[in-house]
């Protein structure tokens, strides 16, 4: 689990972490999938804001449980119950430790993000909302962070307001603070912009959203992979993020949530685990997290997320974000001497996100060719229509940077991209 | 990089730059929003159908470079055909980008150049939306039209 300290150890990732960078090719080999040839062509997978790959530690992982210890949780008294029992709530004390957060009991398993901030709104916000309050989010969120806030205004008599960004695709703070008001119950905010790569100052957010008695729910869907998250410094309310995005498996992710807030949550689903008593007439019901997971949980994607999380920070949070910091920089500078290819999303701090729309060729186009290159990046509105709204533009071409994408892979798509010149002319 | 070839062909570059029919029709009998919802593209069709036959019709719209060229191309195609020829060649454009065919390539005419969609089958969609399109103006607003 832990990663030997010892600076006497001669292995090459010691040495590699002892110069503080990324060895990016040791990483690689860590990940079975890169070695895959796409159209005959080497894979260039630069599509990691939508789903990243998995080291094999964390195949390992998930396929250990499966071998020796498959059973369910929190139910048998024999031994393989207990074994993944203990792995399962392992995991919760695993990503507790990783948000820093106060109390194990604070991290709520869910499928990913979006199951995370519905919960939250139909808990909290059902039980906290009424006409005349207001639920404030922003022009760049996902669409999970506009749809669950919209449906549990419309239940409640709630309206949501959203801050408009400026044309780098930032928060226009100055608006931001006009629309915070005592009205203001809940402010839901992403970490940073899935389509922009925008990194939001939560911690001054939250600060102001407190000022005014208003909760924070951070959309960290895309801000866990990127930086190392601290919830308590960050002053965050709760903090929702996926699995798959940092390297671990696809249907699991959670949510950080402070315990007073949890503790006077009502359930959201039924079912087996989140009760403690159930008669005909009633029941009681567990107290958190356990209240909200109802039903047998995603066990081994709890263990696959622990290894996952234990993997990034053998690799060091800190050299992740350099590394990133480093190839966006290289990037940015690759695609601005592309003719005609104009950058979306260019604010001062920014994750490794380069969205951009190329005159005369279509994203989906653009998607097409590069794909018969190898090169795997998303082409759409990625869930973000009004963002595309914002910039006029109907999608856009995407390419998103992971902890094994290598400068190679962004001579590739500066490459991908003068072939689709060459088509289009 | 032959399959791309095969996708992108001249023709379609063309009326992808420059589509034809492009715009609003004075004294449509039929029209139709076509919409994609996975990635966007857009599509407003217009018809003027009389006696049974497609006498003009344009398109508006955003899209990549299958659906404009496609859509380009099937108003060519469409002037001039009764509304069972037209039902016919749907069917016969469909088997074409789904990889089954297409029968005659010659009765395709020109659309025939969408043959290498179907080697990209997530782009099947894009080959195909003004043709949903058609038919939903066709069908939808088909009825009250007839009764002028």
């Amino acid at each position: 689990m832990a990663v030997p300290k010892q600076k006497s150890q001669p292995a090459s990732r010691q040495e590699a972490q002892a110069a503080d960078v990324l060895d990016a090719s040791h990483v690689r080999a860590d990940f079975p999938i890169l070695d895959r040839d796409i159209h005959g062509k080497k894979l260039v997978y630069l599509d990691n804001a939508a789903s990243t790959q998995k080291p094999r530690a964390v195949i390992d992982a998930v396929k250990h449980y499966y071998e020796r210890y498959n059973s369910n949780v929190h139910r048998g008294v024999h031994h393989l119950s207990q074994e993944a029992t203990f792995a399962y709530e392992g995991a919760r004390k695993r990503v507790q430790a990783l948000l820093n957060a106060e109390d194990d009991s604070e991290i709520i398993f869910t499928r990913g993000t979006t199951e995370a901030i519905n919960l939250v709104a139909q808990t909290y916000g059902r039980a906290n909302l009424g006409p005349g309050d207001e639920v404030l989010i922003s022009v760049m969120e996902h669409h999970s962070n506009i749809v669950p806030w919209q449906l549990v205004c419309e239940q409640t008599g709630a309206t949501l307001k959203a801050v408009p960004i400026d044309e780098h695709g930032a928060l226009v703070m100055d608006e931001l603070e006009r629309l915070l008001t005592e009205k203001t119950k809940i402010v839901a905010l992403g970490h940073i912009s899935n389509s922009l790569g925008t990194i939001n100052p939560i911690q001054k957010i939250a600060a102001m959203a407190h000022a005014v008695s208003a909760v924070l729910v951070v959309d960290g869907a895309q801000g866990l992979p990127h930086a190392r998250v601290d919830v308590r410094e960050l002053d965050a309310d709760f903090y929702a993020f996926s699995g798959h995005k940092v390297y671990g498996p696809t249907g699991i992710g959670g949510l950080y949530g402070r315990r007073e807030l949890l503790d006077a949550m009502p359930p959201w689903q039924g079912g087996g685990d989140m009760i403690l008593t159930v008669a005909i007439d009633r029941s009681t019901y567990n107290d958190p997290p356990f209240r909200f997971e109802a039903g047998t949980p995603n066990i081994a994607g709890a263990i696959g997320l622990a290894a996952a999380l234990d993997y990034v920070d053998s690799l060091g949070y800190e050299r992740v974000a350099a590394h990133e910091a480093e190839l966006l920089a290289y990037g940015t500078a690759a695609l601005e001497q592309i003719e005609d290819l104009r950058l979306i999303g260019t604010a001062p701090e920014k994750a490794g996100v380069l969205s951009f729309v190329m005159d005369g060729a279509h994203p989906h186009d653009v998607g097409t060719i590069l794909d018969q290159e190898g090169i795997a990046i998303r082409t759409g509105h990625h869930c973000a229509q009004p963002v595309m709204e914002h910039f006029c533009v109907p999608a856009t071409a995407r390419a998103s940077i992971g902890i094994y994408n290598t400068r190679e892979d962004i001579d590739a798509l500066v490459r991908g991209l003068r072939k689709v010149r060459e088509v289009f002319g | 990089m032959s399959d791309l070839r095969e996708l992108y062909q001249s023709v379609i570059l063309d009326h992808n730059k420059h589509p034809r029919n492009f715009g609003a029709l004075d004294g449509a009998t039929h029209k139709a929003d076509g919409h994609n919802p996975l990635c966007g593209d857009k599509i407003n069709l217009q018809l003027i159908v009389e006696d049974g036959v497609v006498t003009d019709v344009a398109f508006e719209g955003e899209g990549c470079a299958i659906s404009t060229a496609s859509a380009s191309v099937m108003t060519e195609t469409l002037k001039g055909r009764t509304l069972r020829d037209v039902e016919a060649l749907f069917g016969r454009f469909h088997d074409l980008v789904t990889g089954k065919g297409g029968g005659d390539l010659d009765e395709l005419g020109k659309l025939a150049v969408f043959a290498g969609v179907s080697e990209f089958p997530i782009r099947v969609k894009c080959a195909t939306l003004s043709w949903h399109t058609l038919r939903a103006a066709l069908e939808g607003a088909g009825a009250p039209a007839t009764t002028e």
